[in-house]
């Protein structure tokens, strides 16, 4: 087990390295020059000559991915004298649009996008396994057909739509002021502003992710129901909720964590259409105004590189989980 | 003493798009303690369907099933056909046990054989986890399974086909029953390990009095362990009697044909095995006559169109001796010759 821990281990910090130096190169490689961007039109060349050396553009794209690694753990000084300022550790960079630390951006985004992650990811979880077990059970019968339907609506929808239909609707309704929508409230001093805030971009997202879960989670079932170690549970003389819920579900739910584990990865990185129709201020939004707007650079750089990290280490959760879950895999 | 299961006039059939498929169709038999039935026939005769629905395992909604399957209990008789579900669940793992073809697939992945085991111990007993643990050791011992101790806690990727068979089998014991079912249990493994779980079927049979019922489609097997067999056609038992004269004077054309398709140490070398020509019919419309008929080499040797439009009945041709056949004796006996050697 250790040294499959080391194995897989060392086999995500080497792809994180990777994906780092891609990120980089592509972004050294674009026609745009970040040092130009930094000033306005009427910017002489002298001052953007300044700025460039002043944020670390001058030397050669190697150094400057070497001088960004070394922020990461002893962060960054930026300039000299009195123009000088730093980022702490860990520094993903500075932005020269909003002249604050990347850091410090994504220190303020991360709680809202993992809020919005976490809640949606319970809520579908929830509501499409339960939906596909139920599915499965009545095979053919109405309750089949309900969740069939579900399946149908939940994934030709796209999200955009529904969060516009929902936002609507909570504002037609007046379930919530649509001003305080678009607030960061922590859920440790304000429980409820924070479900307020929440709640219905979780039901947005989870209608939409729930609907893959229940076709999944109602094939697994289907399938692994016919499987003859079921068919010796029965014969065991195990009632069929003992064989459900300790035979089946264990061997049908297992290949869900792939899925789960992905999904919930990819939310981390920010979900862009539910936090920009919402106005919640996320790593969504972030990249999405970064790219959008003010070309910022470091920003798209750093939310880029944060996401593919998600991926990768959610990715070795989800191994560890498995050889956990799954005895054959602790051999292999 | 009555035996311990009568199964009486027992059908089996399965409403499907194409029309009802008569898997199994009006079978009767009967199994004692202590007595080995064989159940023999090719794939789709109806024997795993039979025994699934003595078993209850049928799903009821899906299946139409008529006629009785009767378990001689100490506390009375049931009916595992008409009795209610949790009744008949009940049943299961305790008073009748089945093991499978498949001892690959048979047991749960994610579970180590000693949970699996206590569970069905536990399912009729009480007693801790660790008592269940104590207890599943015991019957891997027994069912010569070395190192049971440091097996128990192991998981069936790590056994080998012959070992999860004996797993299977412990398993299925593990509550005591009066009648094991096993479901052609030798068909997934190598040929030397089929004796081997032979034997330990035999052997745990005497240990534990039980009531056997092996299904198989392989007359070889069933030669040394049986002590009486049923031969099955298309749903139909068209022969029954005791295991000798099954092989010493095979009543029907379909056993002799049977007979004729195993390979035989006694015999001359360079004689071909004699293949069944044809194909067994269809489930869902059966021939007029006999369902043997457009396969049998000797339908032509009775006179008219007999086989083709009478069902002949299951006749006690001898005493103890069931075959359902309209040859008389003395066409019989001829055909009898193609088997070959002295039978």
């Amino acid at each position: 087990m250790l040294k499959f821990l080391a194995k897989r281990i060392s086999a995500t910090v080497v792809v994180i390295a990777l994906i780092s130096i891609s990120v980089f190169m592509i972004f050294a490689i674009l026609p745009m020059d970040p040092a130009r961007l930094t000033c306005g039109k009427g910017c002489s060349t002298v001052t953007v000559e300044a700025n460039r050396h002043r944020l670390g553009l001058d030397v050669p794209v190697q150094v400057q991915y070497g001088r960004f690694v070394k922020g990461l753990y002893a962060g960054r000084t930026y300039g000299e004298g009195a123009a000088e300022f730093s980022c702490p550790a860990p520094a993903f960079g500075y932005s020269f649009t909003r002249h604050e630390c990347v850091t410090q951006l994504i220190e303020e985004a991360f709680p809202v996008t993992f809020s919005l992650a976490i809640g949606s990811f319970v809520l579908w979880m929830l509501l499409g396994v339960s939906f596909g077990i139920i599915a499965a059970k009545h095979k053919g019968k109405w309750q089949d057909k309900a969740a069939t339907g579900f399946v149908v609506a939940g994934i030709s929808l796209p999200v955009f739509i529904t969060a516009l239909l929902t936002l609507i609707a909570v504002i037609k309704l007046r379930l919530v002021n649509p001003i305080e929508m678009g607030r960061w409230v922590s859920p440790f001093s304000d429980p409820f502003g924070w479900l307020k805030t929440f709640i219905f971009p979780w039901i947005v997202l989870a209608l939409f992710s729930s609907a893959a879960y229940t076709r999944f989670t109602r094939s697994n079932v289907i399938e692994t129901s016919s499987e003859d170690y079921i068919r010796t549970a029965r014969a065991k003389g195990l009632s069929e909720k003992v064989i459900l819920r300790k035979h089946t579900l264990r061997a049908a739910l297992a290949p869900l964590l792939t899925l789960a584990g992905l999904d919930f990865a990819v939310l981390l990185g920010g979900a862009i259409f539910t936090e920009s129709i919402f106005n919640l201020p996320g790593l969504g939004r972030l990249s999405l105004k970064a790219v959008q707007i003010d070309y910022d650079l470091p920003v798209i750089l750093a939310t880029t590189m944060l996401a593919a990290t998600f991926v990768v280490v959610m990715n070795l959760i989800v191994d560890i989980l498995y050889a956990y879950i799954d005895p054959r895999v602790r051999v292999g | 003493m009555k035996p311990f299961l009568e199964v009486k006039n027992l059908s089996v059939s399965f409403p499907t798009e194409d029309g009802l498929v008569k898997a199994s169709n009006d079978i009767s038999f009967s199994v004692s303690r202590g007595e080995t039935l064989a159940v023999v026939g090719e794939s789709g005769s109806g024997k795993s369907v039979t025994s699934l629905a003595v078993m209850g395992l049928h799903n009821r909604k899906s299946a139409i099933i008529t006629g009785q399957a009767i378990l001689n209990l100490n506390s009375g008789p049931v009916d595992t056909i008409s009795a209610p579900e949790e009744v008949v669940r009940k049943l299961r793992g305790k008073s009748m046990a089945m093991i499978f073809q498949d001892p690959m697939s048979a047991l749960h992945p994610y579970y180590t054989i000693g949970d699996q085991l206590s569970e069905a111990w536990r399912l009729y007993n009480e007693g801790s986890k660790a008592a269940g643990i104590k207890r599943a050791t015991e019957m891997l011992d027994l069912v010569g399974i070395p190192a049971a101790a440091k097996r128990v806690r192991e998981y069936p990727h790590q056994f080998s086909g012959g070992m999860r068979q004996r797993v299977m089998i412990a398993m299925a014991l593990i509550n005591n029953p009066s009648l094991l079912i096993a479901d052609e249990p030798t068909t997934a493994l190598d040929v030397t390990v089929q004796s081997q779980i032979l034997q330990l079927l035999r052997d745990m049979q005497k240990e534990f009095n039980m009531a056997v019922i092996l299904i198989t489609h392989d007359l070889g097997v069933v030669a040394e362990v049986a002590d009486r067999a049923c031969v099955m056609y298309a749903g139909k038992i068209v022969e029954q009697s005791n295991i000798e004269e099954i092989y010493y004077k095979p009543d029907h054309p379909y056993t002799i044909g049977l007979l004729n398709s195993i390979p035989r140490l006694d015999q001359i070398e360079g004689r071909r095995l004699q293949a069944i020509p044809g194909q067994p019919p269809s489930l869902i419309s059966l021939p007029a006559g006999c369902a043997f008929q457009p396969r049998c080499t000797y339908s032509h040797l009775v006179p008219g169109n007999l086989c083709r439009t009478q069902v002949p009945d299951l006749n006690e041709k001898f005493a103890g001796h069931f075959s359902r056949c309209h040859l008389t004796e003395a066409q019989l006996i001829e055909a009898r010759k193609s088997v070959g050697g002295q039978l």
